[in-house]
């Protein structure tokens, strides 16, 4: 007994999925929240609600709104067909958008944390020894959050391999395009075919401890230097 | 050629601070901030570097504009250098790496052998593979100072750059500031509420309370303003600049030679040719019309009284003398100062009972 062929589709599936979200996510994630940890604006508040509202919201909420906008009739969808894509509801890059938005605050809360507490000295003296702004946010600031990214990369992979809600909503259940592993236990379960199910859980299960357990022991020897 | 100005004019409100000065400043040697926390003195050298940009007001340093009502130049493009209070290595950099920042992006090529320089004059070469946190924090000063030389700074500003650290870390840093004034021809502002650190580091010195500068000029003549007396410490007193011509050592004396006259001191070991900062408190001085040989006090100098003041008490007189150039503050009884018949321009002998050598 070990994987079927539909589930090594569904793990190779899961983990592109989560790695393509992950990058795109620290690309846009790391100006959000350099904006998010240094502006007086007054709109800061609401932004910050906005970006984490997938925390607190049900996925299948999220999901459905993703739908509607990115659906034929949504905006997002109008664009996308104009722009001669088709709409992307029930495809892989359907998904990756979705996950994007779901996975978002777990990458911004902790780079703006790590931006924060850097504080406004290593700027300063950044400043000082003539470094220009892009100098300054990219040998100090980077560098400095580094912890942060790092955390913010794990936790944004992770969450998105743990997807399901979302998925169904927006992606269906299409063999090797939205397709993941949860979908993929939720078939097992679905056909009572408990022993495979079983086998992709566990793997979950250990894939994901490993994981926060060599994050966590790594955040310890971070802050303890 | 004129020596260079920095002259500015700031204004900075904060909802329990403002600050509202009007300065001008050689750009030469080393010219100190001085006032008691919370006068503005820190507030005024950030506004300098420009890291205040909600002050308003103007700033030139020679012939530039660094900031007027439509102009900012960034603290980047400023070509100055800071050293703040605190340790401020950047931690994820090694020393030798907070060096190399600095050295990377400073306007002109740093040579090696300027580069081994300024390592060997804060004598910090065998700490340029530790990370920060290995660091002592008088060694983090140390390389702080030498990443803000190594950026060719055309101004250095030092803000207490002494205060976090103790007593014997001081003593171990305060040698290393004074090589860096006499061996550099980077201009200086030093921020301190320290009365030795001005004492012994200061050519002009600028002192602030409230946020209002309430005296600047050069150091002894600002020291002897009778209209203001600037304590440093609790006694008023002068800061004599000399040099040492004489060593006796028979009567373990030394001798120093300064802007009008000589002073002879017991001798710590100061060579001959150095130079020494000598200081008069004007509780040591006393005024005689006559020369005195049958006396125990060592020093007596032909000086000339310049101004007489009653103000600090009404039963005490501060007198400012001139001695050739320098000018010295003597304290005495206003009744003394009746019976000597003291007015501006009356010869005088000032005997010195005690000078403290403070470098």
């Amino acid at each position: 007994m070990g994987f079927s062929a539909a589930d090594l589709t569904a793990i190779w599936l899961t983990l592109r999925l989560a790695a393509i979200v992950t990058l795109l996510l620290l690309l846009i994630g790391t100006p959000i929240a350099w904006w998010l940890s240094r502006t007086r604006c007054r709109w800061k508040g609401a932004i910050s609600a906005i970006i984490a509202l997938p925390l607190v919201l049900p996925p299948t909420v999220l999901g459905f709104y993703l739908l509607l906008a990115m659906g034929p009739n949504g905006p997002v969808g109008k664009l996308t067909e104009a722009m001669g894509i088709g709409t992307l509801p029930f495809t892989f890059w359907g998904l990756v958008v979705a996950s994007v938005f779901y996975s978002l605050p777990f990458v911004v809360q902790p780079i703006q944390n790590a931006m924060e507490a850097m504080g406004e000295r290593p700027l300063e003296v950044a400043a000082t020894l003539g470094a220009g702004p892009r100098d300054a946010f990219f040998n100090v600031v980077l560098p400095l959050a580094r912890p942060g990214f790092i955390t913010a990369a794990i936790l944004g992979f992770t969450h998105t391999l743990g997807e399901f809600g979302v998925v169904l909503m927006i992606g269906g259940n299409i063999p090797g395009a939205t397709r993941v592993i949860s979908v993929q236990i939720y078939d097992h379960v679905e056909a009572m075919d408990y022993a495979q199910a079983n086998w992709l859980a566990a793997s979950m299960v250990i894939f994901s401890f490993a994981v926060l357990a060599v994050l966590y022991s790594r955040k310890r020897t971070l802050v303890l230097k | 050629m004129s020596t260079p100005t920095l002259s500015a004019r700031f204004q900075l409100n904060r909802s329990n601070f403002n600050l509202d000065v009007e300065l001008q400043l050689p750009c030469q040697g080393v010219t100190a901030l001085f006032g008691h926390s919370g006068s503005g003195k820190t507030s005024l050298l950030r506004c300098i570097a420009g890291l205040e940009n909600s002050a308003t007001g103007t700033l030139h340093f020679n012939n530039e504009v660094w900031q007027d009502n439509n102009l900012f130049v960034p603290t980047h493009q400023r070509r100055l250098g800071y050293v703040f209070q605190e340790a401020s290595l950047l931690p994820h950099l090694s020393a030798r790496g907070n060096l190399e920042f600095a050295r990377k992006r400073a306007a002109e090529t740093i040579l090696e052998a300027d580069y081994q320089r300024i390592v060997d004059l804060l004598g910090i070469g065998p700490l340029l593979d530790h990370s920060p946190s290995q660091l002592s924090g008088g060694e983090r000063q140390r390389v702080a100072i030498a990443r803000a030389l190594l950026s060719k700074p055309r101004l250095l500003l030092m803000d207490e750059p002494l205060a976090s650290l103790d007593q014997a870390r001081k003593q171990e840093i305060l040698p290393y500031l004074e090589s860096l004034k006499n061996e550099l021809d980077v201009p200086i502002i030093y921020v301190s509420h320290s009365p030795d650190e001005v004492a012994r580091l200061a050519d002009t010195l600028v002192a602030m309370e409230d946020g209002h500068i309430v005296a600047s000029g050069p150091l002894n003549e600002t020291l002897t303003r009778l209209d203001f007396p600037i304590k440093l410490g609790e006694e008023v007193g002068s800061v004599v600049q000399a040099n040492v011509v004489e060593r006796d050592a028979q009567w373990q004396l030394a001798k120093a030679s300064f802007d009008g006259g000589e002073l002879w001191f017991r001798d710590s070991g100061h060579p001959i040719g150095s130079p020494v900062r000598v200081r008069v408190f004007a509780r040591d001085i006393s005024l005689s019309l006559q020369h005195h040989s049958d006396t125990s006090i060592v020093n007596s100098l032909p000086a000339v009284v310049e101004e007489i003041s009653t103000e600090q008490h009404p039963g005490l007189a501060l007198v400012k003398l001139r001695v050739g150039n320098t000018p010295l503050v003597a304290r005495l009884t206003h009744r003394s100062a009746h019976h000597l018949e003291l007015a501006p321009g009356k010869p005088i002998w000032a005997q010195i009972k005690s000078v403290a050598i403070i470098q």
